[in-house]
């Protein structure tokens, strides 16, 4: 599974035709519905709410396991137990950037062990910050099982890491910009694409951008 | 971030509050079963101290294990420093081993300033002579803002009145505090007796906006926080105060003195403490005591140290 991008791609996405300088990919509603579909396959997968955590990674990936877990509540009438997991200490570019300060890591007061951890992000990308993650939470515990959950696929794969839950498939260019923004932390919610032309969509293995930005905000 | 931390003024207001942030992250770590974070992977941090210290240097050593890096302990005695080896030499073999940090203490003012000259390591200076001690000042303030904020957020020093006492002449920790308190909008007053009360401590004490005293019980019912500094016998050849009884009497934090502190009020003391002369037991073993907050946050705030002069990329500003 390595070499393949993204693989459920939707074939019916437009997003390859044309780039015009910021393309709105998803509104807030299409964020809410795409949460609402990743949160009943979270517990179809699942057979249900038993066992599980979720896990964001910060910032954005926070707040999407948030509205996860309220989502599920609605479903289930189960309030999963939800946290933060931290990667900056486990980024494998920690050295080509100058020190960026940890974001909270905040177990929810079960622990991880034995139980089904989802963890939650807004876009995936090389699958490095998925690589730290798993890393980090080594440090925590030993899951059961580990999921992950993503509201952006965009491709660009350079670790064999496959998202199990997305909320978009996004097709694009590595000279393209992703952007997030959900109201919990910025002032809008929506996701953008915007930069070149997409020349060479979701081409994994090329050389170039080096990796996913940390925090999602470019990612 | 500057490359080295030899004195508080090598970080601005923003530094500390990065630094700050970091470290109540690093806190949590010490409450997890794996104490170990990579981030300085493969890098080599060397404890040079040519003096006696117990929780300075075991924190530092503490503190780049639990970020995975080497962490050497080189002591002056037992080195080749008792040898007649020139403090130069030192180091300059050290580093041509290829470190990545030298934490230093050295009995001379200075002496880390001068060795950030000589090699290419970044130098974290754990106490120059009477000059700096910026690590401590920094865990000081670091666990007053512990104390003064709510639910594990850190509070802020603006406005609140620290008051220190003690050995002020001979103190590195009172230097690096007041550069930093001041820093961070606090209401500084210092406190000793006149012998030891630092010679040209006036146009500073103006410049930094703190107030100095030679008169204990006037100042302590407005205090916030009190900040005990230790008598330094070592660096004393005498004559400074009549007897250790007329000191404890005149500036000690006494069983009657922490009778008259609120409950609220924090005590602080960078260790080691003489126990009878400038703190009492009673006041180093209170509720308010923050002596053992002071030596965990210390384990934090240097993992924070460590992270960002060394995690990066030549993390020169």
């Amino acid at each position: 599974m390595c070499a393949q991008p993204a693989p459920d791609q939707a074939p019916d996405d437009p997003s390859a035709a044309a780039a015009p300088p910021h393309r709105v990919v998803l509104d807030a509603r299409d964020i809410t519905r795409a949460l609402t579909r990743i949160s009943h396959e979270i517990l179809e997968r699942n057979k249900g709410a038993g066992d599980l955590v979720l896990l964001g990674i910060p910032s954005r990936g926070v707040p999407l396991a948030r509205r996860i877990a309220a989502r599920i509540k609605e479903v289930e009438g189960v309030d999963v137990p939800t946290g933060s997991l931290d990667v900056t200490m486990y980024r494998d570019d920690l050295r080509k950037h100058p020190a960026r300060g940890p974001q909270p890591t905040a177990v929810p007061p079960g622990g991880i062990d034995d139980k089904t951890v989802v963890l939650v992000d807004d876009v995936l990308y090389s699958g490095r910050t998925v690589r730290a993650a798993l890393d980090a939470m080594n440090d925590i515990g030993r899951p059961a099982v580990v999921r992950l959950a993503v509201l952006v696929d965009r491709g660009h794969r350079e670790l064999p890491i496959r998202a199990d839950h997305v909320g978009k498939n996004l097709p694009s260019a590595r000279t393209e910009r992703v952007m997030v923004r959900l109201a919990d932390l910025d002032d809008v919610e929506g996701v953008w694409i915007a930069g070149s032309a997409p020349d060479t969509p979701d081409t994994p293995g090329a050389a170039g951008a080096s990796g996913e930005a940390g925090t999602g905000a470019t990612a | 971030m500057k490359k080295h931390l030899l004195s508080i003024d090598d970080v601005s207001a923003d530094d500390v509050a990065t630094l700050f942030e970091t470290a109540a992250e690093m806190h949590d770590v010490q409450r997890r079963q794996v104490k170990k974070l990579p981030a300085l992977r493969g890098r080599t941090v060397i404890n040079l101290f040519f003096e006696d210290s117990t929780r300075t240097r075991s924190s530092f050593e503490i503190a780049g294990k639990w970020l995975s890096a080497d962490t050497i302990n080189i002591t002056g005695k037992g080195s080749s420093a008792s040898k007649g080896e020139s403090l130069r030499d030192t180091v300059l073999t050290i580093a041509a081993m290829g470190v990545d940090a030298l934490v230093m203490r050295h009995a001379a003012s200075g002496s880390a300033l001068q060795v950030s000259q000589w090699v290419d390591a970044a130098v974290i200076n754990a106490g120059d002579g009477t000059h700096e001690h910026p690590s401590q000042a920094l865990l000081d303030a670091y666990t007053l803002q512990r104390r003064f904020g709510t639910d594990g957020r850190l509070g802020s020093l603006e406005g609140r009145h620290v008051v220190l006492v003690g050995d002020l002449t001979h103190s590195r920790v009172f230097r690096s505090n007041v550069l930093c308190l001041t820093k961070l909008g606090a209401q500084v007053s210092v406190v000793a007796p006149p012998t030891l009360m630092p010679s040209g401590v006036e146009p500073w004490s103006k410049e930094l906006g703190f107030a100095t005293s030679y008169d204990l019980d006037e100042v302590l019912p407005t205090a916030d926080a009190v900040m005990m500094l230790r008598v330094q016998r070592e660096r004393m050849s005498g004559g400074y105060f009549p007897s250790a009884r007329e000191y404890t009497v005149g500036y000690g934090l006494t069983r009657d003195r922490l009778a008259t502190l609120g409950p609220d009020v924090p005590i602080c003391h960078p260790g080691p403490m003489n126990r009878g002369l400038e703190i009492a037991a009673d006041a180093a073993d209170a509720a308010q005591s923050l002596v053992l907050d002071q030596v965990s946050a210390g384990l934090a705030v240097r993992m924070s140290i460590l992270y960002h002069l060394l995690a990066g990329e030549g993390s020169t500003s």
